[in-house]
């Protein structure tokens, strides 16, 4: 007998690959979810008593496949099923199957499952959407939860994104290598986004969003399997497993932010920052560093800092500097600025943002550096400032607590002093 | 006679598990193990991290480093080791100091272990 849990797991772990495989044959991704879920019943009904079969991804295509063309047959011709046993007795056939299906296919079947949910014309929210409905099998309540919209709205943005995937070109030829590489890329952009979906859910003490996080880590496992050999698809996995991993740290109790420097790293999830490093130093003997593989080793850094104060800042200003080279954006810089004020003192950090002022005017973190890095100089009266536009700019509120408590600081240690804006809160 | 007992499953199935799932399995598995420290026949026990955080080192006439777990299965496993080594490479370095001391055909994969319990020890109560 074979427990539902299990059973539960292998149909969820199989999906990518059955849905992938099924919409090559079919060419039309309503059919093949379709086939994969009437296959699912089978399994659900099959599986109890016969025990699992060896490999429940191949055993998921065959049936469903099967059952898809019995369905087209029937509505042609009103034909009668074939019995149970016919199609249910798979212990041949599924052998034979899965010694013609290998793991090339496989591979490009997945890809190009995820790359369909890549289409430039979707706004990136649908994109990851459609990615967890379609490639996770995520329910549509469970989206909906995460992106912490109504049901209904969920269900018209995947219905829309679906048609939009429908009307679209899939290219279904074997992709030559240049075309993997830029699916590649897509893809690993998605799943990136997906995980920043879930962290950068700031105040979630809760946790709704953070199975957008354990998503976007399986999906990087899945798709570090399939290219064994990418270090930048390594970066990727080692960038959000060691992120994930401060998880549990990141809010206090009622839900405030906590700044790295002040998390309990006794918190952090040991093994997620083990698999991380792992993959850090798989990426670094390809010698082909990307932005994914630098970002990775930043976080790696903090990772293994067992204190604050044993953090490698020389290291991380290093690998800002060779992130600004590859992705340059002012953002990048901005980070960079607090290595540097770490390294070289505030002075020469606030000297370095002070150009990406018209870039980041709308920026709320641009703000919050500033104001530290003022803090730091003791120009308490231009840190306030600096304080209350980033709160004017806050996405969440448990950002603009984080920097009212900054503020609330600066009013108390100035109070007695008696200046100018001391009254201001 | 010691034996080692080597732990197979679907990678996709396990790490699909969520953390409640992981954990049950974890505690259920403590209890025989449990018993059997208690029983002074309990040595190390390891769990290792996924495949794909695993790099082979293919012996041969010049080395081989490859991505990934060992794969072949024409060749079968007949030992293993656990070595603390600071980095990736310095894991490459000391399996190919193995690979010298023992050369031929073959291969070591190269493993990060995600928890280790040393254990009470083989006849320790």
């Amino acid at each position: 007998v074979t427990d539902i849990a299990w059973i539960d797991a292998a149909l969820t772990s199989a999906r990518p690959r059955a849905v992938g495989a099924l919409l090559r044959y079919f060419r039309d991704l309503d059919t093949a979810e379709e086939a994969f879920q009437d296959a699912c019943l089978r399994a659900l009904q099959n599986w109890p008593q016969n025990g699992p079969p060896r490999d429940p991804a191949a055993w998921l295509i065959f049936v469903g496949r099967n059952i898809a063309i019995d369905g087209v047959r029937r509505r042609g011709k009103q034909e009668a099923l074939p019995a149970e046993e016919v199609i249910s007795d798979l212990n041949d056939a599924e052998a034979e199957l899965a010694e013609r299906l290998d793991g090339a296919d496989y591979r490009d079947d997945i890809l190009r499952l995820l790359f369909i949910c890549c289409h430039p014309d979707l706004p990136a929210t649908q994109q990851i959407a459609v990615a967890l409905r379609i490639v996770s099998g995520l329910s549509v309540k469970q989206i909906a939860r995460a992106f912490l919209v109504s049901e209904s709205a969920m269900e018209q943005r995947i219905t829309r994104a679906k048609s939009c995937i429908a009307a679209a070109e899939v290219p279904f030829e074997t992709p030559g290598a240049v075309d993997r590489a830029e699916r590649l890329a897509a893809v690993a952009a998605m799943i990136y986004l997906i995980f920043n979906e879930g962290y950068s859910a700031n105040g979630d003490p809760a946790g709704i969003r953070a199975p957008l996080c354990d998503e976007a880590i399986r999906l990087a496992r899945l798709l570090l399997r399939l290219f064994q050999g990418e270090p930048e698809i390594m970066g990727l996995t080692a960038l959000v497993l060691l992120q994930h991993a401060r998880a549990p740290a990141r809010f206090d109790a009622n839900g405030s932010i906590v700044l790295l420097e002040d998390q309990d790293r006794s918190l952090w999830n040991r093994e997620m920052i083990a698999e991380g490093l792992a993959l850090v130093d798989k990426g670094m003997r390809h010698k082909r560093p990307g932005p994914y593989q630098v970002q990775a080793a930043i976080a790696a850094l903090h990772a293994r800092a067992a204190r604050p104060e044993d953090t490698d800042w020389a290291q991380i200003d290093l690998l800002y500097a060779a992130l600004e080279r590859l992705q340059s954006s002012p953002v990048v810089t901005l980070n960079r600025a607090v290595a540097v004020a770490k390294v070289q003192g505030p002075e020469a950090a606030l000297a370095m943002i002070a150009p990406l002022a018209p870039r980041l005017s709308g920026y709320f973190h641009f703000f919050g550096v500033k104001g530290w890095l003022l803090l730091q100089l003791g120009r308490a009266g231009e840190a306030r400032i600096a304080f209350d536009q980033a709160i004017a700019l806050a996405n969440t509120a448990a950002e603009a607590a984080h920097i009212r408590i900054h503020l609330d600081r600066l009013s108390k240690d100035s109070a007695p002093g008696g200046d100018v804006e001391a009254g201001r809160r | 006679m010691l034996y080692a007992i080597l732990c197979y499953n679907s990678e996709d199935v396990v790490g699909s598990w969520s953390k409640q799932e992981d954990d049950a399995v974890m505690a259920k598995l403590a209890v025989v193990q449990q018993k059997l420290a208690k029983e002074g026949r309990l040595g190390p026990v390891a769990r290792l991290l996924p495949t794909t955080a695993a790099t082979t080192l293919r012996k041969g006439h010049e080395s081989l480093v490859i991505d990934g777990p060992f794969a072949e299965t024409k060749e079968q496993l007949l030992g293993f080791y656990v070595v603390d080594c600071e980095t990736l490479d310095a894991a490459i370095e000391t399996a190919r100091e193995l690979a010298l001391a023992n050369p031929g055909p073959g291969a070591y994969e190269i493993r990060p272990i995600r928890i280790f319990r040393p254990g009470p020890g083989i006849g320790a109560t």
